[in-house]
Parts: structure tokens; sequence; C-alpha cells
């Protein structure tokens, strides 16, 4: 069973490790790790308080809390799409929160609600069964240039959670049989 | 109208100057901010927490968003049938409830 207190160590302890803060506002945090504990309940991992997920992994797997999203919506705008995490001077109170636009692309979010009208939703425990049946994710293999982190996903990562390169230090990695 | 069949929460107000619905989410903490704002202004207004409601509605809710043009976020706010605000925008709520 996840506790309040498991999450905000999770949170904490990430956020000191990528080099963000979280968010200063202690009511509205509460709230968040409420909402982080009540999706990992739900569904089994934490996904973001603040978007619609499937409730599978797979299609959710971007908006795993932190998300895909976070580094470039923390550099950008101060803060996370839900303001979880932000940045130090929005930390510091120089400058104030305010909502910001989503970064997630659209068809992403749409999977949430077509899902529902194409197959009713059905839990499934194995990972790779539920890729099986979503033919229109392209999963692949990235790699880092950088570092050599290697990755099973639809897109490279924003930024490579190892050696915090940029997405553009991604390529992607084919297998060939050589005879 | 479609949206008459989704299932929403009445939440009474002594304000009930405008329509007011509000897609949320019940996880979202900008979600629980505007309903508070809303409630803090005595503003009547109708609610659906879209994680929680039947996947019908759930499609419903996505068609008028984005036959208003909105955008699949949360929270997004329907005025008067006609202006649509993506966000805890307090400002832009402000000013379309002349609050």
């Amino acid at each position: 069973m996840i506790t309040l207190e498991k999450v905000r160590q999770r949170a904490e302890s990430d956020a000191k490790t990528n080099g963000c803060y979280l968010n200063p506002d202690q009511d509205f945090l509460k709230d968040l790790f409420e909402g982080l504990k009540r999706n990992e309940e739900r569904y089994g991992y934490p996904s973001c308080p603040c978007r619609l997920a499937t409730g599978r992994f797979e299609l959710d797997r971007d908006i795993i809390c932190p998300c895909d999203y976070r580094d470039p919506d923390v550099a950008e705008y101060g803060c996370c799409y839900c303001a979880l995490y932000v940045r130090k001077d929005v930390f510091e109170g120089k400058t104030p929160i305010q909502p910001i636009p989503e970064r997630r692309p659209a068809e992403k979010q749409e999977r949430a609600y077509a899902l529902a009208v194409e197959s009713p939703l059905k839990k499934t425990s194995e990972t790779a069964e539920v890729a099986k049946e979503s033919p229109k994710i392209k999963m692949k293999m990235w790699y880092c240039k950088q570092c050599g982190y290697v990755c099973f996903r639809e897109e490279p990562p924003y930024i490579c959670p190892i050696c915090k390169a940029k997405r553009e230090m991604f390529a992607e990695l084919t297998m060939s049989t050589v005879s | 109208m479609m949206r008459e069949k989704m299932e929403s929460v009445k939440v009474p107000g002594k304000n009930t100057r405008h329509k007011v619905l509000l897609y949320a989410l019940s996880t979202c903490a900008w979600c629980k901010l505007t309903k508070q704002f809303l409630r803090d202004n005595n503003i009547e207004y109708e609610f659906v927490d879209v994680d929680l409601c039947s996947e019908k509605d759930r499609e419903r809710v996505r068609r008028d968003i984005l036959n208003r043009g909105g955008d699949l976020s949360y929270p997004t706010i329907i005025i008067d049938d006609k202006t649509l605000i993506t966000g805890f925008r307090k400002d832009k709520i402000r000013e379309a409830l002349k609050v």
C-alpha cells in the first residue's frame, strides 16, 4: 500500500537528483501527492494527477510522474504541467506559478478517449500483452550517443535520464543480423 | 443536446447569472482550485470529473471540448455555452463571470 509519505519522499528525492524543487505551496503540494497516490492505487503507477490516464501502462508511460515533459517544462516555463516540480527562482518566490500549456501531443491525449469507445478497458497485468493489443504504438529502441543509455519506447526521451543529454543526442538502434 | 445526458454534479450558488460547466479531474490540484474559486465567489456551477465518469460520458466530454475548439486539458470551463477557458486562468474566469 502506497502512503502519502512515500509519495512525498519519492518526489523530494527526485527533485534533489534532477536539480529542481517542489512547489512551495504546501496545500497545493499535498493535493498533488494525494492525486498521485490515488492514481497509483487505481492504475498501479503514479500517473500525472492533472492528466487523463488510460489505465494502460503502455499508453500512459509518458505521463508517469515525473513525466517525460517535466524537464523541458521546468526549464522553459518554471514548472511542470501540474506544477509539482518547479525551478529554483519559482521555488524562491521570484517568479509566480501559472498554468502552462500542454506539451504532450494531442494524439497521445486522445488515446484516453478513443480507447474507451473502440474497446472497453481490459485490465491486464502483462505489459507485453498490452503492447500487443495496441497496434498503433510503434516501439523502437533508442540509444544515447553520449552515455550509451538504451530505452525501448515510441520516441526518445527529451532528456537522457542518465547523463542529461538532450533529445538530439538519441539515435534509433536497429538490429541487424550479420551472416 | 448530447450533453444533457451526461452525469454531472450541480453545485448551488447565489450567483446564477451565468451557466457554468466545468470539466475536471478528481485528482487534479488546479481543478480543485477552480472549484474552490467558484464556490468562494458563490457561483452556481455544474461539473463532471472526467476521470470518474463512464466511458460514454468521457467520449461526450471529448467531443464537446473539441467541437468548441478547446484542448483536452483540465480544468476546462465553459461559460454560457460559448466561452471556453482552458486551465485555471483566474483573470479570464473573472472577466467572463464579471466577479
